[in-house]
């Protein structure tokens, strides 16, 4: 179909005034690729600060030892919550949100493929996610108010099951989970077509940027990992609901079938959470070094072998269920393989700082600080992936540690790098650089103060997921620092909230291109119009705004 | 040997058996005393020292790069020379990566291989440890005796001279069975046995966790192995397979006790109140010995006559959320029951 | 600036958005009846009491003969589409539909049978639980493809100018090229493997 698929000819209401109907034309009705791309990544952000809180608590029920600050019950919903909402509202959400703002700007297109399913997806990941917040409500009436589901995040089997899990808070997690899923599912497919069918002219996969490249191969694995999720959550509403046998232990169903099932899902899903952070700092690092990224080919292909293994290694989550030392070593090696083009993206970043002229501004902080904790959060999950020390480690806090390390440490700082670096495209202006500053060094110090010590806790035995521990078992001095931690965290975030509307109100604006960068979506105003590109962009190599910045040494020269 | 006298023997013995064991609260990884605990302390320790080297190496060379290519306020504004990559380096952060990563499955393979596929000592002691939501059923077939929530084991003075085979069992949600001192840890799943063994080479008592999110009390499904000298052991089982007491002083508490619901979730065996055919008395611990446990409740609260009063009038207060009732007995009631189990060494 | 210098621009022949978008869709279902496939072929076996697959399970030849050929008769009638022949087209289109629905009633007879006459429901045993969830998957997308095809038909036959949608029809017919594919694989797994 050609151009008439663009809703170019839908006016968004101009003049500016505050109305009841502007409001609902502008933010709820539109399908413009930019607004939703704002509203996915400001709801994941409110739901990340709503799953900070319940951190928050979490740790302050864990400072000291038999703490009675909240019950049982409520910190095992207070983790289910947290991890659920942490993985599914906040990184899959925002990951989307990213992709739905610069794909199109970075490929220099008008707008998504499918714009009215791109709203779709947004509004039924907002359902799902407010119907999993309503079991707060609604999972035993207001009056029984907190029973919100308690069964982790990976919701193991039977505990799941009708006889060990009452009451209506497990299918609230199920629905809600199920929703959102086709939220993604729509996204995802969104932005294959999108990268697939709509680059400018002369761009060819070889000259997308990777950040486009990264978040296509977000969606093909969310594409083949999801529905699995999908299926076993069928499998298991037709248990609860329609008195179906697949978990049930009782009728000879298996227990560990579900774990295969989620994990298959499971293990890809840290990688699509992982990726977007990859895709911005590849984004940042060349333009803040000033050099091109080192081994663009190299790049692309550690993804894409990312993208491959990663489906091959779930089972490393299961090294304790008992399967034969066979299965145990086979999935050890393939986890252990993926260290391996992981590794080279490291040291392609490292390579792109070497040799160039780093400008230490806030996005690229972040940046650094995401290579530092990535590369001690990646060796830890190796740790993890020689199975025979992973009998030790599971459910330990040091797993904890591990993956709040890449989750935390690498994701959310890669996308906080993100935000500051794309910040003046969304709006102009620029986030001021000494809160920023402050944003990142509290951020860093608070993360690791937090998060550090639950490796040693790990190593003297304590477990994930319990509410509270007995004196004397070595624990309490790593708990009580990782809980001061928090505080500093908090600090970091509200002054991070600060920053954007002190910014939004008080800043002036910086032109269209304050980074002096190389790619498409610095080739429009800041912030862009609604059809992007007046013109739609020509491009002849990997950094066309380069090209156009340095015509006596552009980069077409050197690429074929 | 009479029975009488049997019991004589355990009774003079049962204080001692305890004593002087070294209680091992910190359940440090690093610090196993057993084989299954000892090749993976090995293992790790080594992965643990390559991952430190190229966490070393890597930072080194990225905080260089950081430090000597940072933009200082003097710089002119001239771009860098513009470099896209190079094959050579490209092949060698891949190659040498490979080899380590070869190096880390060899290890793996070897220490899985050896610890899972280590034939199962034939004279070994059997345990059957059973997974309950939120407390340890232990079973001991062999000597024909069911316990709970503490895991009796003889030491091995030699690697593997003793070792206990633990087959693991659930009776409802997945648990997972972990004592960091002794082994890694291996999950208790329904409709399925797994098979671990141990053979700790120390005495002591090591503590432990239910390790697998198993809902509302999984903090509070705390373990313990307790390491006994050969003859202790012997001594400890030989109690343990006496019979409950019949102590005069607390017929007013037995009599309590077995007219009272507690004898459909409670066994003690040889008395009214054994095990059902119907699951009768086999919801909650076994109560033969249950004044002989160091803890109740799964490690909760020490085993003292009060805390076993308390825990009679609401285990609601001590363990929120277990699965045991309050049983809304009169205060008589609780001392005589109390009392009565008090006996039941 | 040097302009004369600068290379042409590459075009490029990019594929049709809505074929991606529909591989993407078929690409996803794959995935989602795999997990349930391989359900099905991990519980083989594995129930605790009957009545088992080769007790009650017939092999549906000719629901199978109807769905595979509905396969043919949708491709004759998007020939029929290309060629602007509107009569043909409605024909074979309503036999396709046809089709679907006789698959659809067989399936019905077949769990009359079973849920009626012998009482054997989802929640008889692992057997009866994976069987309805991966025929009822295959059956629920069939009804979708259905609903689909029903438009398609009833618009058609009110005077829509279908042959301006000659592309939309094409991806419905792979949809259900799609489902009949699956029925292939859940009709191996079900009726042969698993008996
Ligand atoms: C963003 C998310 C993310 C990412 C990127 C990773 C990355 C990795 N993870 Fe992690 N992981 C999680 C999120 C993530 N993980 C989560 C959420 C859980 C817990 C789920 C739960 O139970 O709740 C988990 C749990 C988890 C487990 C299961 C633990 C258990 O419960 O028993 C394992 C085991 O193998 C593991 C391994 C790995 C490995 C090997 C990598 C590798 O990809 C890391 C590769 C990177 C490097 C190795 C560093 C850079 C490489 C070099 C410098 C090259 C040289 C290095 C070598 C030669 C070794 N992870
Ligand atoms: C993206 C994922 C993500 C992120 C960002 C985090 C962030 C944090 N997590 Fe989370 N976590 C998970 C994913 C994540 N976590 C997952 C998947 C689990 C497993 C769940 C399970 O076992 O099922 C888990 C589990 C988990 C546990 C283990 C629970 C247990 O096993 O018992 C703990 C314990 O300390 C914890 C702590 C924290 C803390 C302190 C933060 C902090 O970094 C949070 C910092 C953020 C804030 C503190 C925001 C608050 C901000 C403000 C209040 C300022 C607001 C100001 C204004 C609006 C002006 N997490
Ligand atoms: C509905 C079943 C049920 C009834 C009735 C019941 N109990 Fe219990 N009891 C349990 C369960 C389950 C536990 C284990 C609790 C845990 O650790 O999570 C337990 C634990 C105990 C323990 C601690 C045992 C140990 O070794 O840790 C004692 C003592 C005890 N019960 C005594 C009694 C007495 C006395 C009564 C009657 C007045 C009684 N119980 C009635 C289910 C029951
Ligand atoms: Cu049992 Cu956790
Ligand atoms: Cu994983």
């Amino acid at each position: 179909m050609a151009t008439l698929d663009y809703p170019l000819d839908r006016p968004i209401r101009r003049p500016r005034e505050w109305s009841l109907s502007t409001l609902f034309y502008e933010w709820v009705a539109t399908v413009d690729h930019k607004r939703l791309g704002i509203m996915y990544v400001m709801s994941s952000i409110v739901f990340l600060v709503v799953a900070g809180l319940m951190a928050t608590v979490m740790r302050i029920q864990l400072a000291i030892p038999n703490n009675h600050f909240v019950a049982p019950d409520t910190f095992n919903r207070m983790f289910t919550m947290h991890g659920t909402t942490m993985v599914f509202l906040v990184g899959m959400p925002i990951l989307a949100g990213f992709a739905n703002y610069l794909v199109p700007l970075m490929i220099g297109t008008r707008d998504m493929a499918f714009p009215r399913l791109n709203a779709f997806g947004f509004w039924i990941f907002l359902f799902g996610g407010l119907l999993l917040y309503f079991s707060y409500l609604g999972g035993g009436g207001l009056s029984g108010a907190g029973t919100a589901p308690d069964v982790g995040w990976f919701a193991y089997s039977p505990l799941t099951g009708r006889a060990f899990s009452r009451g209506a808070s497990t299918d609230y997690w199920i629905l809600g989970i199920l929703l959102t899923g086709v939220g993604s599912l729509a996204s995802a497919i969104n932005i294959i077509v999108t990268t697939l069918t709509m680059r400018c002219p002369g761009m060819t996969l070889a000259r997308m940027p990777l950040f486009v490249w990264m978040m296509f191969l977000d969606s093909y694995l969310i594409l083949v990992a999801l529905p699995p999720l999908s299926a076993c959550q069928i499998m298991l509403l037709a248990d609860r609901f329609l008195g179906a046998r697949f978990f049930d232990t009782q009728m000879g169903g298996s227990a560990v079938l579900w774990q295969h099932f989620f994990w298959f899902f499971g293990h890809p899903e840290v990688y699509i959470l992982i990726f977007p952070g990859f895709a911005c700092v590849s984004e940042i690092i060349p333009v803040f070094s000033r050099k091109p990224i080192f081994g663009r080919p190299a790049m692309v292909g550690a993804v894409v072998a990312i993208g491959f293994i990663s489906l091959g290694v779930w089972a490393h989550h299961m090294f304790t269920v008992g399967m034969t030392s066979l299965s145990n070593t086979f999935f050890a090696a393939s986890t252990l393989i993926i260290a391996i083009p992981t590794g080279i993206k490291l040291f392609n970043w490292i390579g792109t700082m070497w040799g160039g002229r780093i400008r230490l501004a806030t996005p690229m902080l972040f940046c650094l600080g995401f290579l530092f904790q990535f590369l001690a959060a990646g060796l830890t999950g190796v740790m993890l992936g020689v199975a025979s020390f992973d009998w030790q480690l599971s459910d330990s806090y040091f797993v904890v540690g591990h993956f709040h390390f890449v989750l935390v440490g690498a994701l959310l700082f890669a996308l906080f790098g993100g935000m500051y670096y794309w910040f003046p495209k969304v709006s102009g202006k620029c986030l001021n650089e000494t809160l920023g500053k402050w944003h990142f060094w509290l951020f860093a110090i608070g993360f690791n103060v937090t998060f550090i010590p639950m490796h040693f806790a790990g190593f003297l035995g304590m477990p994930r997921r319990i509410y509270t521990y007995e004196a004397g078992r070595g624990w309490e001095i790593w708990n009580l620092i990782s809980t001061i931690g928090v505080p500093i965290q908090i600090i970091a975030t509200a002054l991070f909230v600060a920053n954007i509307l002190w910014t939004y109100f008080k800043e002036k604006e910086v032109g269209d291109d304050p980074w002096d960068a190389w790619t498409l979506e610095w080739a429009t105003t800041s912030p862009p119009p609604v059809y992007n590109f007046e013109a739609i962009p020509e491009v002849r190599s990997s950094r066309p705004l380069w090209d156009l910045k340095h015509p006596e040494d552009p980069d077409w020269k050197y690429e074929r | 040997m009479t029975k009488r006298f049997r019991r004589l023997l355990a009774l003079t013995l049962s204080p001692a058996i305890l004593a002087g064991l070294e209680e091992r609260r910190v359940g440090n990884i690093f610090q196993t005393v057993a084989t299954p605990g000892d090749a993976v302390r090995q293992s790790a320790i080594l992965v643990l020292s390559i991952a430190a080297g190229i966490f070393l190496v890597v930072a080194t060379v990225a905080a260089y790069a950081i430090f000597r290519f940072r933009r200082r306020p003097g710089d002119d504004l001239t771009e860098p020379p513009q470099v896209y990559g190079s094959t050579q380096i490209e092949i060698a952060w891949t190659v040498i990566p490979l080899l380590i990563v070869f190096v880390l499955i060899g290890v793996t393979a070897r220490v899985v291989a050896g610890v899972q596929d280590h034939p199962i000592p034939k004279d070994a002691i059997h345990a059957t440890v059973v997974g309950h939501q939120w407390w340890w059923e232990i079973r001991y077939p062999d000597y024909g005796f069911t316990t709970a929530n503490e895991l009796h084991v003889p030491v091995s003075e030699k690697p593997g001279e003793t070792p206990t085979v633990l087959r693991l069992q659930s009776m409802d949600v997945i648990h997972s069975f972990w004592v960091p001192q002794l082994a890694g840890k291996t999950d208790v799943i329904p409709n399925r046995e797994n098979v671990m063994w141990i053979d700790p080479r120390e005495t002591g008592i090591y503590f432990g966790n239910c390790a697998e999110y198993c809902g509302t009390q999984h903090a509070g499904m705390l373990l313990k192995v307790i390491v006994h000298q050969k003859a202790e052991f012997e001594a400890w089982v030989a109690s343990q397979q006496q019979v409950a007491a019949e102590d005069a002083s607390a017929a007013a508490g037995r009599a309590t006790f077995e007219s009272l619901a507690c004898v459909n979730c409670h066994a003690i065996r040889d008395t009214p109140a054994q095990a059902g055919h119907t699951g009768r008395g086999k919801f909650g611990p076994d109560l033969t010995h249950v004044a002989s446990r160091l803890t109740l409740a799964s490690g909760v609260i020490t085993n003292t006559p009060e805390h076993l009063r308390e825990w009679i009038r609401d285990p609601q207060v001590a363990k929120p959320g277990n699965f045991m009732p309050a049983m809304q007995l009169t205060e008589q009631q609780i001392k005589d029951v109390a009392a009565y189990l008090e006996t039941l060494k | 600036m040097a302009t004369a210098t600068l290379p042409p621009v590459q075009q490029l022949k990019q594929p049709d958005k809505g074929t991606v978008g529909i591989i993407c869709l078929i690409m996803a279902e794959s995935a989602l009846f795999a997990i349930f496939v391989v359900a099905y072929l991990f519980y083989i076996g594995k129930s605790l009491n009957g009545p088992y697959p080769k007790d009650i399970l017939e092999y549906p030849i000719w629901a199978s003969i109807c769905l595979l050929s509905s396969s043919a008769t949708i491709v004759m009638a998007e020939r029929a589409l290309t060629r602007h022949r509107m009569g043909g087209f409605k024909i074979w289109w309503a036999i396709t539909i046809l089709l679907g629905a006789e698959f659809l009633r067989q399936t019905g007879i077949e769990w009359y049978r079973f849920i009626h006459n012998l009482h054997f429901t989802v929640g008889t045993n692992l057997f009866g639980t994976t069987f309805y969830m991966l025929v009822g998957l295959h059956a629920s997308h069939v009804i979708v493809g259905l609903i689909f095809l029903l438009l398609v038909f009833g618009v058609t036959v009110s005077g829509f100018p279908i042959a301006t949608q000659e592309r939309r029809v094409k991806f419905l017919s792979w949809y259900w090229h799609f489902v009949d594919a699956v029925w292939i694989v859940v009709f191996t797994v079900v009726y042969v493997i698993g008996r």
